[in-house]
């Protein structure tokens, strides 16, 4: 009588499994992502830098958005408002979830980008679009966190210089986890399609 | 004998008309982007060389910036990257496009403030001697091309 009884309890603990398992893979379903799949190879979305608006933050205050990071400099005439410029037809195109987007401009020259600077820029761009900037020490530990690289080019003899940088664009879902990689040149509509589907995971229905 | 030195001087005359009418490169759609401040702005054309000769841009000014440098940016290897270009052939009857993310003139320094909607003159220097003055529209930072 009591084998029976454990052996019916165990039947009944492994359909209760099975169903939450079942239940578990309905709430979070593998999304057929267009965009490289980065989850699990690059870490969280943490951060300590200061916004366009001078205020210290840091990843956790994102949370609850979607973050699209991008490391880049205003001093840049060409290639980073490109990406901006995409990245803001992008948002318009994905409609009112863009709302839970943040573009993240991470500035990789800290001498000549300060928040003010970054703020005219970044809003120029897209009105979801955050400037952050930082020491040099932080800027490089955000970088290498996501193996991402930039270096100084030797000046042009005016003071004037470029950084070239990695031009990876990094998606972050809305609990701060590392999603996606595109780079400038994917196409706004894989943009686009992937972005539905990262502000719909874990929405309330 | 003045027959000839007539006919002589029209040709002379119809050549050196037939030069000024057609330049060997033709320019079109020539729009730049307007950053904030004083920064840099990227300056973006379509050139159509309509001789049947290569003929190369080998230099840019304009009076309303300081500097006009003709630049190239690409995105080999995942690094974004800008290089100054000496020279930019245009083959014989062939059309070359300055467009984001590629050959752009970087203009910088601006004189004057300058806001979406102006029209701004950029010069550009070819191997063969000629100017081509082209004309600009000035367009927000986030702008696609020369008309949305």
């Amino acid at each position: 009588m009591k084998p029976s009884f454990s052996r019916r309890a165990l039947g009944a603990l492994l359909i209760l499994i099975a169903l939450v398992c079942v239940s578990g893979c309905q709430h979070e379903p593998q999304p057929a992502w267009r965009l490289t799949d980065v989850s699990g190879h690059l870490p969280d979305l943490d951060f300590r830098l200061t916004d366009d608006n001078g205020k210290a933050v840091t990843g956790a205050d994102f949370k609850g958005k979607v973050t699209l990071m991008y490391f880049g400099y205003t001093h840049c005439p060409d290639v980073c408002p490109l990406t901006l410029t995409q990245l803001h037809v992008v948002l318009d195109r994905l409609g009112p979830p863009a709302d839970n987007v943040r573009i993240l401009f991470v500035s990789v020259d800290p001498k000549r980008d300060t928040p003010a600077i970054m703020h005219a820029y970044v809003n120029a761009f897209d009105k979801r679009a955050v400037g952050l900037v930082g020491s040099d020490a932080d800027v490089e530990a955000l970088a290498k966190r996501y193996r991402s690289a930039f270096t100084r080019e030797p000046d042009r003899g005016d003071g004037a210089y470029d950084v070239s940088h990695s031009s990876a664009i990094y998606f972050f879902d809305a609990q701060g986890k590392a999603r996606l990689l595109a780079t400038p040149s994917a196409s706004q509509d894989d943009m686009v399609h992937d972005l539905h589907l990262l502000t719909s995971l874990g929405a309330q229905p | 004998m003045i027959f000839r030195s007539l006919v002589a001087a029209m040709l002379l005359f119809t050549g050196a008309v037939h030069a000024a009418d057609a330049p060997t490169v033709k320019a079109s759609d020539g729009w730049l982007r307007v950053l904030p401040g004083n920064l840099p702005a990227g300056g973006y054309v379509s050139f159509e060389n309509v001789s049947d000769r290569t003929v190369s841009i080998v230099g840019a000014s304009s009076a309303d910036y300081a500097d006009a440098m003709v630049h190239r940016s690409s995105t080999d290897g995942g690094m974004g990257r800008m290089e100054m270009v000496d020279s930019v052939p245009l083959p014989p009857k062939g059309k070359l496009a300055f467009s984001p993310g590629g050959y752009h003139v970087m203009l910088m320094g601006a004189k004057h403030p300058v806001k979406a909607g102006d029209k701004i003159v950029v010069t550009f220097a070819l191997s063969d001697g000629e100017k081509l003055p082209v004309t600009f529209l000035a367009r927000p930072a986030n702008a696609t091309g020369p008309t949305d």
